[in-house]
């Protein structure tokens, strides 16, 4: 009877567990980097408005404040989405023939409102708060980038834990003056003034990372 | 050869299991749409008549009932320069940047007639809106508005002071600067 095996066989079976070992963890390290890409968390992404609306317009350019139109974003959890009568403060003037404009006007006249998309949508287990953030100075721009250089408002964060926890261990870098939460373009301070405005705040650093902070 | 394709079948299904239904837990967050409800909205106009929890059911007062204070006029600015200074412009004298790029532009704040008008004025224009100026009750607390026609006097003052205001000191100290 002829050899089962021939010599080779045994490079065959060193190529197959390598190759496959190799396999898995490649496999794995792509899993990895494809649950945390911006095709899954919707980092990057421009929803579709059903208004094209500018930002880098009305803040870069007219320098109109944040709280114009997001207005509960210091006393609420949620920052508030401007109602169609704050559009029209300035629209029921300006641009009052436009054909982007148009849903606005509808909107207005027919008092239904706009069906604005969610750009930042935190999983239902996350409780999130603004006001906590924006008072004890998180500024805007932490979270949501330069939106005065967004023609159309594109989500800038992952919203993953990770990206939550990066800045709960470590807030500091990330603190302003309360005069200086809605602006953008803010120059980094000195780690020493990032402490300073630490302990202003009164911020409980080894609270940040507790489970209750954040699910509850 | 079966069991390996079981154990496949498992892995795939197992991957399609991350699919987390506590992301999306069936309540409405603010402003979710709500095919239930009427005009699809889960956040509903307040019933005519209604009064907020916090509402101060006292006629409003005719003028100041706050206490003046520093906190007073620099909450009046932050909210001045968020909600007027478009219009009005940061020195009130009503060239702001929306003004620039043509919308009508309002009186200067420092003109005779309105450095004549009470607190109350300015509340009330803030609560009711002035020409085509709208409202800004639903932006503007109340007390923030009391607030905003602190900070406009104050501002007007600031164009309209003379040395004559000052302490002798203070006198002393501009009299040195220049």
């Amino acid at each position: 009877m002829a050899q089962v095996f021939q010599p080779r066989s045994n490079a065959i079976v060193r190529i197959v567990f390598i190759g496959g070992a190799c396999l898995a963890v490649a496999v794995l390290v792509m899993a990895v980097a494809f649950s945390g890409s911006p095709y899954v968390t919707g980092a990057e992404s421009v929803p579709q408005q059903p208004v094209p609306f500018s930002h880098q317009h009305h803040v870069g350019g007219l320098g109109i404040d944040c709280r114009y139109c997001h207005t509960s974003v210091d006393r609420s959890s949620f920052a508030g989405i401007p109602d169609t009568q704050t559009c029209m403060t300035c629209h029921s003037q300006l641009w009052t023939n436009a054909d982007i404009l148009a849903p606005v006007r509808e909107s207005f006249t027919e008092d239904r409102p706009l069906a604005w998309k969610r750009v930042y949508d935190l999983p239902d287990y996350v409780y999130f708060n603004h006001q906590s953030h924006v008072n004890n100075g998180v500024g805007c721009e932490s979270c949501h980038g330069r939106l005065d250089r967004m023609p159309l408002t594109q989500k800038k964060s992952s919203l993953s834990m990770k990206w939550c926890l990066d800045c709960h261990r470590n807030p500091s870098p990330e603190l302003r003056p309360s005069g200086a939460i809605t602006a953008m373009g803010f120059e980094d301070l000195s780690p020493e003034e990032s402490g300073q405005l630490v302990a202003h705040y009164g911020i409980k650093t080894d609270r940040l990372i507790e489970c209750m902070t954040c699910h509850r | 050869m079966t069991r390996w394709w079981f154990l496949g079948l498992a892995m795939v299904l197992a991957l399609a299991g991350c699919q987390q239904e506590m992301a999306e837990q069936p309540r409405y967050e603010a402003y979710e749409r709500a095919p239930d409800w009427p005009g699809n909205a889960s956040a509903r106009p307040p019933v005519a008549g209604t009064v907020a929890r916090d509402a101060r059911l006292e006629p409003v007062p005719q003028t100041l009932t706050l206490e003046l204070n520093r906190e007073l006029l620099e909450q009046g600015r932050q909210r001045y320069e968020i909600f007027c200074a478009p219009c009005h412009g940061i020195t009130g004298k009503g060239e702001g940047m929306v003004v620039q790029r043509g919308f009508p532009a309002p009186p200067s704040l420092h003109e005779s007639r309105l450095r004549a008008m009470p607190m109350r004025y300015v509340y009330d224009v803030i609560t009711d809106g002035y020409g085509v100026m709208y409202s800004y009750s639903a932006r503007v607390t109340p007390d923030e508005r009391w607030a905003v026609a602190a900070y406009i006097r104050a501002l007007q003052l600031s164009q309209h002071a003379s040395t004559e205001d000052l302490t002798d000191v203070q006198r002393a100290e501009l009299e040195v600067d220049q």
